[in-house]
């Protein structure tokens, strides 16, 4: 196995719960650009021009916003990347 | 976030500048003097201009940043090691953890496994992003490829992250800068952070 294999987190069974999905949350910060973030959003997750920036708008206007949705690794793979371009990103459970 | 006005900035040297429409990406060196106008779009990437201070700026910032983030430090443990497992532990020092954020807002152990897995990886990623801006900057016209040019990205963002939390810095900083004393001790490096704002902003809009 190389150094760049992901690594396998073992998960405590309570936590596996199929019927909620796993969400990508982004909160505001005084610091990152609107036109930043936006660039992220296409980037990062290949979204439309128009939805990044409905996202991005969301983050600016109500404090957050959901960004992606699915398993708790792949939520987890996209904060990760996230936190690598400075965004304010955190993983929860769908309530 | 930061609102940036494209068309109003503050100099580094303290000499405020508008350009006459805003449309800076689409100015060239004749109608701004040979001022730095920020990034444009080229054939393979971007392109800037940047002066010896300028460079001299962005230099410094981007050594104290690889200062700042140490390699992923992952223990004794050949095994972890080699799988870049680290301390859960969050960092001390008030950048750092803005710039290494819990993943869990809510659960400090699921963010401890979180971080333990990915810190060291997320160092050496934003190390070889700084790395990457210190070995292609240079005074003069200055090409990038796209790739180099996000590495630049990451890393001013990085830089500005670092001062917008010594600075306390909020989402009226550049009308504070705008209405700051150039005799006020703090001046310079809002001057420094309000610069990086409009360069980071034109590199954005290079790359889209």
């Amino acid at each position: 196995m190389g150094s760049t294999a992901p690594a396998e987190v073992e998960r405590p069974s309570s936590d596996v719960r199929p019927d909620r999905p796993w969400l990508t949350i982004v909160w505001n910060d005084p610091v990152n650009l609107m036109s930043y973030v936006t660039y992220v959003f296409q980037t990062v997750f290949g979204y439309p021009r128009q939805k990044a920036e409905k996202l991005m708008m969301d983050v600016h206007y109500k404090g957050k916003a959901v960004v992606a949705s699915g398993t708790r690794e792949e939520m987890e793979r996209d904060v990760q990347i996230l936190h690598s371009y400075g965004l304010w990103a955190t993983v929860q459970q769908d309530k | 976030m930061d609102a940036v006005e494209q068309n109003t900035w503050t100099r580094l040297g303290g000499t405020r500048e508008h350009t006459s429409d805003g449309d800076v990406a689409n100015m060239t060196d004749d109608e701004n003097g040979g001022m730095s106008i920020g990034f444009r779009s080229t054939n393979g990437g971007v392109s800037v201009h940047l002066d010896p201070g300028e460079v001299s700026i962005l230099r410094s910032l981007a050594t104290q940043i690889l200062g700042l983030i140490e390699p992923g430090s992952t223990g004794d443990d050949p095994l972890e090691r080699a799988l870049g497992i680290g301390s859960p532990a969050p960092p001390s020092d008030p950048v750092l953890a803005r710039l290494f954020p819990p993943a869990y807002g809510d659960d400090e152990e699921a963010s401890g496994e979180f971080r333990r897995y990915t810190e060291a990886t997320l160092r050496d990623a934003k190390r070889a992003d700084a790395t990457t801006l210190l070995e292609t900057l240079a005074p003069g016209e200055l090409e990038l490829t796209v790739p180099q040019g996000q590495a630049w990205l990451r890393t001013i963002n990085d830089v500005r992250l670092a001062l917008g939390v010594r600075l306390e810095v909020t989402e009226e900083v550049h009308e504070e800068v705008a209405e700051m004393s150039e005799d006020d001790p703090r001046y310079p490096a809002y001057v420094t952070y309000d610069w990086l704002t409009y360069l980071q902003d034109t590199l954005v809009r290079a790359l889209w």
